[in-house]
């Protein structure tokens, strides 16, 4: 399938994600468990987009100037910057990680 | 402007004017990942859930397949199905409001609801966050991606290292606590062992399976790892309606 199938099932899934909770009795989604898997998988998912993202070439792992941008955008967050200059910051340390050398 | 005397209403549009900056990034970063303008569009206007779309974007840019990159966007959303039942016990919608109010159900629009004591300020608190996010996270994520799309080869402006950033940044407040932290740790090492080894995307479908497993285990409290990423009612500010 195309890439404009996926996001539009993508899409569809997520408006009937969101309908379905306000469809369902409460007492099926509101409860301790639920609430921790909802949670983990947010944060486990969230890990695993930052670390590909970070250090992953197709199948193969390598460390190049995407590091110097977790790095800086850890310390830009330690220092509470806003989620922008966060972002901004990656960007930079990556070009600038470039620019003296790295591939 | 009587509207605007109402401390949820302003909490709600803060927090739609600090969210819809994150779609600036998210424009950018989807078009660097390879989709049109009007598929970045079709994600912030229909599928609508900040997360999942930068999940969706996120395998793309690595290479994943399109089921992997729905896959994950599903799975990220699971919370928003959890936010529309807390969100219809507390509002209690009309059966024709429903869909619109589901639609709008997000971090921050459950957040803001959820904030206020009063049921009116809830409503308020509610419709404020959701509106606002919508048209401004809608319209930040156009001007993303005009802008995104002039600017060419993503490597050279360091649009990959954004990638990283936002990731974190988005990961960053929902691992304050030492639990969903050793959450993290133990995904991001289960996507790394995994990578040479699956076809990219699959990884973090991979570590999404850890994570419910570990969910399901009863590690750490229940509500972690729902925290919004624009959190409406900073500790120590002034909280309306209680």
């Amino acid at each position: 399938m195309s890439l404009w199938g996926w996001i539009l099932i993508a899409c569809a899934v997520s408006i009937a994600t969101k309908f379905l909770g306000f469809l369902v009795p409460a007492r099926l989604l509101d409860n301790p468990r639920m609430l921790r898997v909802a949670g983990s998988l947010t944060i486990g998912l969230l890990a695993a987009l930052t670390v590909t993202n970070a250090f992953a070439s197709g199948q193969s792992l390598v460390v190049d100037a995407r590091v110097a941008a977790l790095v800086a955008a850890a310390v830009a967050l330690w220092l509470r910057a806003p989620f922008l200059v966060v972002v901004l910051v990656g960007a930079l340390a990556a070009g600038l990680a470039r620019l003296l050398g790295a591939a | 402007m009587l509207l605007l005397r109402s401390p949820a209403v302003r909490v709600g549009l803060s927090v739609a004017l600090a969210t819809g900056l994150y779609g600036l990034s998210f424009g950018a970063l989807s078009v660097a990942a390879g989709l049109d303008v009007l598929q970045t569009m079709a994600l912030s206007l229909l599928l609508f859930s900040g997360g999942s779309q930068f999940a969706f974007i996120g395998v793309v840019a690595g290479g994943g397949s399109g089921i992997s990159a729905m896959s994950a966007a599903a799975l990220l959303g699971i919370r928003n199905g959890v936010y529309g039942m807390q969100l219809n016990v507390l509002l209690r919608p009309s059966r024709r409001r429903k869909l619109v109010m589901a639609h709008l159900t997000t971090d921050e629009s459950a957040a803001t609801a959820s904030g206020q004591r009063d049921p009116d300020e809830q409503r308020r608190g509610f419709w404020a966050a959701g509106i606002g996010v919508f048209v401004l996270w809608n319209l930040f994520t156009l001007v993303g991606a005009v802008v995104g799309n002039a600017m060419g080869d993503p490597a050279r402006w360091g649009l990959d290292g954004a990638a990283v950033a936002a990731f974190l940044g988005l990961l960053w407040p929902r691992i304050q606590a030492r639990e969903p932290a050793a959450i993290a740790v133990v995904c991001a090492v289960v996507t790394l062992i995994a990578v040479p080894f699956v076809p990219s995307g699959v990884p973090i479908l991979i570590a999404a399976v850890v994570a419910a497993v570990l969910g399901l285990s009863g590690f750490g409290p229940p509500t972690e790892g729902l925290e919004p990423d624009v959190e409406p009612y900073p500790p120590g500010a002034p909280r309306g309606g209680s």
